[in-house]
């Protein structure tokens, strides 16, 4: 009896586990099916997409919904459901290395203000506030004026802005738990500090910054869109959801569907990420997963 | 031959406050020998705590060292670096905490949480996980294999406190800190750890100081006690003349307070009245003055910590009666 339990749970890993949760709760279902489907579609963008997202065919320019262009054309010609595809596979680009760099950046940051000396607590507090009390817009419109729009620079402009929002959860968590009775008694027992930040506290905060990442995404697909609208984000030939709206915006009284199919997918992906992140949050910590 | 392990040796530890000095332990002079249980009994805020983490020097950033020395196996501790202090706790002197809710790292597995704390020895992680299994059927954990793999969540209070015995007990140290691990579980849990200490002191011969502040738990388990109050030693000895022959006034004032002594039925439960003094505003003469009922004049003057007989020790005036001219 014992030992079938024992193989179940060796042969499961924490991933496994954590997906497998998730998957239970309507919410988090719903969540996962939407981020699965963006993640797959931008991964096999160049197999799904039934046209060259930047092929320009003018005689079939601002068409409505139809069999041959599930989303209509664009005021090119250029086939809209293509470029929402390829859209999407740029939003992840700017979000992941932009969230999973300021996530790694703002995690160690905030462990080493909350667990080193007081001086240097202060000396990174300083930083993070001064990094936030720049608008994230007027930040990114002064990067591009010295540097030129690129993806790059949307992914910089995006992570340097993260970077307080995750030091300062990781800083306050650490915080909690340096005086916590378990840190304590890991010092009693010998641990160097190394030990102490890296096997037992980061275990503690990985689960929150997690939850906050994966709501932290559609933030950042809304920013990058954002840049984007205003001129600001990828150039031009390719498409972003942002681009998507731009020209859909312009030409909203000639073709509405542009505007759709730049809109609906950054609505998806916020809904997605978020009930991803509320569900994540209950499952990531082993003592609330028990009781689901 | 009783060797002396641990010998605290006119130890002052002093917290630095805005109010002034607080003096949290005042000459404090006790040793611990090989393989003995020495168990410390004082109310709260006497400095049994002060004492704990002075000893693994786990001490706050305000504490002063003002006097006195630590001596483990004859050498200094207050005089070694912080790299060496480090590779002693949890190898020579290990340490259970009170409460055992809190003692564990909540998202971690009992298993991989033994696993880390065996940093020190070079084997592989199997043997590693043997080790802690082996360590858990030592403390009475059922089906140890499996229970490596829960969480300390899934454990009850009696069993975490036992886990965290075998943890401390993994690197097979000289001494054994318990810092009233009893306090936080009921009574029958308590039973129930105070025989299994013992079982287990019995098997792997380390010495334990005891900490508590329940006389029937100290007179179960040690071998000799040790009585604080407000941060001083006021009476040490064996475990039979605390109980039964005690020296100062305030150890029997303890013993006559403790419900398990008490055989009739009272109205009103018997207490020390008065409080324990400020200790950064320390009053003139002995510390127990003030609320003592057998205080005299020669109280004014600080009573010495003097040798009655073989091995008790009290601080109190009472007992140099023909002195008194």
């Amino acid at each position: 009896m014992t030992d079938i339990i024992a193989d179940t749970s060796k042969s499961r890993s924490e991933l496994a586990i954590i997906i497998a949760g998730v998957a239970r709760d309507p919410l988090g279902l719903i969540g996962l099916i939407i981020v699965g489907s963006i993640v797959f579609s931008a991964i096999f963008a160049s197999w799904i997409v039934p046209y060259d997202p930047i092929a320009m065919n003018i005689p079939d320019r601002m068409q409505g919904p139809s069999g041959t262009h599930l989303l209509g054309t664009d005021q090119l010609g250029r086939d809209t459901f293509s470029r929402v595809i390829a859209g999407g596979q740029v939003a992840l680009k700017v979000a992941l290395p932009a969230i999973f760099g300021a996530m790694t950046i703002g995690l160690t940051l905030g462990m080493i203000a909350g667990y080193g000396p007081k001086w240097l607590d202060n000396f990174l507090m300083l930083l993070f506030d001064t990094i936030r009390s720049f608008p994230t817009v007027m930040f990114a419109l002064a990067v591009v004026a010295l540097v030129g729009t690129s993806l790059q620079t949307v992914v910089f402009v995006v992570m340097a802005t993260s970077i307080p929002t995750y030091g300062r959860v990781a800083r306050t968590q650490t915080l909690t738990l340096r005086n916590s009775e378990f840190i304590l008694a890991e010092r009693a027992m010998g641990a160097s500090m190394a030990r102490i930040l890296g096997v037992h506290m980061l275990p503690n905060i990985i689960g929150v910054l997690a939850v906050l990442a994966a709501m932290d995404i559609p933030t950042v697909i809304a920013l990058e869109a954002g840049l984007s609208f205003l001129g600001l984000g990828v150039k031009p030939p390719t498409p972003s959801w942002g681009v998507l709206l731009k020209d859909g915006y312009a030409l909203i009284r000639q073709t509405p569907w542009l505007v759709v199919g730049g809109g609906l997918p950054i609505i998806l992906a916020t809904l997605g990420f978020t009930f991803l992140g509320e569900i994540l949050r209950d499952v990531v910590d082993p003592k609330l997963r028990k009781n689901r | 031959m009783t060797e002396t392990l641990l010998e605290i040796d006119n130890l002052s530890v002093d917290y630095e406050t805005a109010r002034g000095d607080l003096k949290a332990l005042r000459d404090i002079s006790f040793d611990v020998n090989r393989g003995e249980i020495v168990g410390i009994v004082g109310e709260s805020g006497c400095g049994k705590s002060t004492l704990i983490s002075a000893i693994l020097r786990l001490i706050a950033p305000n504490t002063r060292f003002r006097n006195g020395a630590i001596r483990f196996k004859g050498d200094d501790l207050l005089t070694r670096t912080e790299e060496q202090m480090r590779a002693l706790r949890g190898g020579d002197i290990s340490i259970v905490f009170q409460d055992p809710m809190q003692t564990h790292n909540p998202v971690i597995t009992i298993g991989k949480q033994m696993v880390d704390i065996q940093h020190r020895v070079k084997i592989s992680k199997a043997e590693k996980l043997a080790t802690a299994a082996r360590m858990l059927g030592v403390v009475g954990i059922p089906d140890p294999e499996a229970r490596l793999k829960q969480y300390p969540h899934e454990f009850s209070g009696g069993m975490r406190q036992r886990i965290a015995i075998a943890m401390a007990l993994m690197s097979e140290p000289d001494l054994l800190i318990a810092d009233e691990p009893t306090t936080a579980l009921d009574a029958t849990l308590e039973v129930q750890i105070i025989e299994r200490l013992k079982d287990l002191q019995r098997d792997f011969g380390c010495a334990i100081l005891f900490i508590s502040h329940h006389l029937g738990v100290i007179a179960e388990l040690c071998d000799r006690v040790v009585v604080m109050y407000a941060g001083a030693v006021v009476e040490s000895g064996t475990v039979r003349e605390i109980f039964h022959n005690p020296k100062h006034p305030y150890t029997r004032r303890l013993i006559e307070c403790d419900p398990g002594h008490i055989k009739t039925r009272a109205r009103v439960l018997p207490t020390i009245p008065g409080e324990v003094p400020d200790l950064a505003n320390l009053p003139e003469g002995c510390i127990f003055r003030e609320r003592c009922d057998q205080a005299m004049a020669r109280c004014a003057q600080v009573p010495p910590l003097t040798r009655l007989s073989e091995g008790h020790n009290a601080a109190c005036w009472l007992n140099h009666a023909e002195e008194i001219a």
